[in-house]
């Protein structure tokens, strides 16, 4: 007989999630992810000043505000008709500051929110040595009280001791890394999270020889940390869970809108130079991106309204009771198919490109793994794509600080238009971030947001299509119905940000056991 | 070595947040956020934070569960450390933290019942403080501040709020400190909003150093500019918070430093009430404030 599974609350994730899934032998029958909070930027932007947006929209997630810095930024810069007049030194400074975050997001995730489910740190119990880190980490479980270590799944924690130790070591110290990357970030960006200085028309902060030395030096840091720590603990796990890319393949079709600008002269954002290319991916074959083949379905949503339409002529209406439904997450589809996004659609996307960087480290990595590119639609897919990319930004960073030119203007000046739309096309850390404005009066008419997380963790469709985080969990198995590693693994492997979501799941009518487990 | 440490237990609950206020929390310099999770982040006593749901590494019933034991045996002696705004429509539903016995747990109710035992209840964040970002018009999810949300439901429980969107961490660590080491703070150590003086003490306008700019009328016409930001919608001059002299990200930078405006983020009317952001704050805001204008 089946086995219904109930994990809520999903936590080490930002936000608010739920699963239901249906176990039968071992198999994922059926899986469901629900969100639990809704806000309602989308309704409280209505009518502000078009230049809050950028502002406002920055505390949708306090671990991506800039994605949203820079999506409202590059939408307000189309609206107002400046796209393709940032000077250089803005759109470097913008870069640095995306980079900075996109670096802090990747360390903080493997480290704090998904090495949890691989690493055992009651193993520094038994430490016997000099460090000081792991000896206070051992005082601290002599004294007994465990939280927020513990309670946990037990089971599958598969390194030795020794190697466990390092582990929770790296885990202090990425601590101190990931705050350096946010110290690189404010320098550009005034504080963080969120920053004051990204603007219309390029940023507020200026470039001076002092604040390029201080960002090129933590970054040098933080470089050779991703170089000899993380990309080599990353690599440890995927060989000692080399079974873990048997599992969690998602829909298999990758999107990316792209990020980090290298020119500023194309207004039109899906076909603007970027270091990581925009495009879509079905069947591992590559396509140009058109933004016009997005649409939302809200057939299984909290929402009112027409479905299966274009973000730019959506307006968000909720109602809790809507039968049918179970999720305040919409589902975002392209040209109606389920699409994935993230760092491993980005890879993917800049690889099949034929990006010379992004080739060069992604087939390194598969022949250390004697793997095939098609491995990478996995679990440890993600984790591995995460930690290359952050490679890949951090040593393109070395290099765009130094393009900065002291004294050089930083930003274009605007006026706010009457009347106008727009559209701004990034990359959050966990994926393509889109904003849609229309300005009526020199107000906010219609704003919406398509997030990373609403791709990922998207509900069933109006076609009944399951959204890529629940494919992944459909193409997972568990071995302890009692400690389901496998699925909160799949699960945190897209890096889930549910700040902007709700789901409440109900099987009805299904003959199941229940077991409801953390 | 780990002899008589006394364990202060804490629990950290999200509501209409953005982890924000969890993110600043991980940028503490001195102490760390280590120090804070693994030693005694003051002699002989350490922080136990039982519950934080996005450092924690439990999930699903099992961390439902903590939450309970940790009322009932630590009752009356739990600091509840809350982050987001208390939502209250449909009764709750728009944010629901958990599932116990079948039933999802709506944040406000799971807010309510853990405030009625606990020594004090800390605002994280201006959402927490006063509903925030959330909590603007027309406010769809009915979000509160937690001081408002106690006194709806008639509890009296203390609360101290550490506003800022998100706070600096060492107003974060600071008051749970302050708690730590000299348990509830006198009313005189808390300004009219709840907030510790400590670090809310003065105007940001008093401590800018633009305020030369202001004083000798020299204004910025967009932001970036040299000058003051009055003009172009300073908050500074209506907000408390002591960033200018503390800085923020290891002492790197500030929002002001970096060319932009104050958004007056620590204030209990933030964000209604002060914007448009980069409009000028009107005079009758501003003469509450005792400020001379231009």
């Amino acid at each position: 007989m089946a086995q219904k599974i109930v994990i809520d609350p999903i936590t080490r994730i930002e936000g608010h999630l739920g699963i239901e899934v249906l176990v039968d032998g071992g198999k994922v029958k059926e899986a469901k992810c629900s969100g639990t909070l809704f806000r309602g930027f989308e309704i409280f932007l209505k009518s502000r000043d078009p230049r809050d947006a950028q502002f406002i929209t920055q505390r949708v997630c306090g671990v991506c505000p800039i994605a949203h810095a820079m999506a409202s930024t590059l939408n307000l810069d189309s609206a107002f008709g400046v796209s393709d007049k940032i000077p250089d030194n803005g759109r470097v400074i913008r870069n640095l500051i995306l980079g900075s975050n996109h670096l802090q997001s990747h360390i903080l995730h493997f480290y704090h929110l998904a090495a949890l489910d691989y690493v055992d740190v009651t193993a520094v119990a038994d430490y016997n040595g000099n460090d000081p880190t792991l000896n206070s980490v051992k005082d601290f479980i002599s004294r007994g009280a465990l939280e927020p270590f513990v309670p946990r799944y037990e089971g599958d924690y598969r390194f030795d001791k020794k190697t466990n130790q390092e582990l929770v070591r790296h885990y202090v110290m990425a601590l101190e890394m990931r705050k350096l990357a946010h110290e690189m970030l404010a320098i550009w960006g005034g504080k963080m999270p969120c920053v004051a200085s990204i603007c219309p028309g390029g940023t507020t902060e200026h470039p001076t020889i002092d604040k390029i030395t201080g960002f090129l030096w933590r970054l040098n840091k933080i470089r050779e940390f991703i170089d000899t720590i993380y990309i080599p603990d990353v690599i440890a796990v995927a060989k000692v869970y080399s079974d873990h890319f048997q599992l969690g393949a998602g829909s298999g079709n990758f999107l990316a809108y792209g990020c980090f600008d290298l020119e500023t002269q194309n207004p039109d954002y899906t076909k603007r130079k970027r270091y990581l290319v925009q495009g879509t991916v079905e069947n591992f074959t590559l396509k140009s991106l058109d933004a016009s083949k997005i649409a939302e379905s809200i057939k299984h949503s909290w929402f009112e309204g027409p479905d299966a339409i274009h973000p730019s002529k959506e307006d968000t209406v909720p109602n809790r009771k809507k039968t049918g439904a179970y999720s305040w997450l919409k589902s975002p589809r392209y040209e109606g198919k389920v699409y994935e996004v993230g760092p491993l659609s980005r890879m993917i996307v800049s690889y099949l490109a034929g990006v010379e960087p992004v080739k060069k480290i992604v087939d390194a990595t598969l022949s250390e793994l004697k793997a095939d590119v098609k491995v990478l639609n996995s679990l440890l897919g993600r984790h591995a794509a995460r930690a290359l990319e952050a490679k890949l930004i951090a040593d393109a960073m070395a290099n765009w600080v130094l393009e900065l030119k002291p004294g050089e203007p930083v930003c274009a000046h605007y006026q706010v238009p009457d009347e106008s739309e727009g559209m701004g096309l990034t990359e959050a850390a966990r994926g393509a971030v889109g904003h849609w404005i229309k300005i009526k009066d020199k107000k906010i008419e219609r704003y919406q947001l398509v997030v990373p997380t609403t791709w990922n963790a998207s509900p069933r469709d109006e076609k009944g299509q399951p959204g890529p985080m629940e494919q992944a969990l459909q193409n997972s198995t568990v071995k302890d119905v009692n400690n389901p590693f496998e699925l909160v693994r799949v699960v945190r492997s897209f890096d889930p940000c549910l700040a902007c979501a709700i789901h409440i799941v109900n099987f009805k009518g299904r003959k199941v056991s229940e077991i409801r487990i953390g | 070595m780990s002899t008589k440490v006394v364990e202060i237990p804490a629990v950290w609950l999200a509501g209409a947040s953005c982890s924000g206020c969890s993110v600043s929390l991980l940028n503490a310099v001195a102490p760390t956020v280590k120090n804070v999770l693994i030693d005694p982040v003051i002699p002989g006593k350490h922080l136990n934070l039982k519950f934080h749901a996005t450092i924690m590494a439990g999930q699903g019933e099992p961390v439902i569960k903590v939450l309970q034991t940790t009322q009932s045996a630590s009752k009356g002696s739990y600091l509840l450390l809350i982050e987001g705004a208390v939502v209250t429509q449909d009764d709750g539903l728009y944010c629901t933290i958990g599932e116990a016995g079948g039933k999802h747990i709506s944040f406000k109710d799971k807010f309510l019942e853990l405030a009625r035992d606990a020594l004090a209840v800390v605002g994280i964040g201006t959402c927490a403080c006063f509903g925030g970002i959330p909590s603007g018009k027309p406010n769809p999810s009915g979000s509160k501040g937690v001081k408002q949300a106690l006194a709806e439901a008639g509890l009296k429980t203390p609360v101290i709020n550490v506003p800022g969107c998100p706070p600096h961490p060492d107003w974060m660590v600071g008051t749970v400190a302050m708690v730590m080491l000299g348990g509830l703070p006198p009313a005189e150590a808390l300004d009219y909003a709840g907030r510790p003086k400590a670090f809310y003490g003065k105007l940001i306008h008093e401590n800018c150093p633009r305020r030369p700019y202001f004083d000798a009328g020299q204004f910025a016409k967009f932001t970036g500019d040299e000058g003051c930001l009055y003009q172009i919608g300073c908050k500074g001059p209506m907000t408390y918070a002591d960033c200018p002299t503390r800085l923020w990200n290891n002492g790197v930078n500030w929002c002001v430093g970096s060319g932009s405006p104050c958004l007056g983020c620590c204030e209990p009317t933030y964000p209604d009430d002060l914007q448009p952001m980069l409009e000028k704050i009107n005079e009758e805001r501003l003469s509450r404030f005792q400020i001379k204008t231009r």
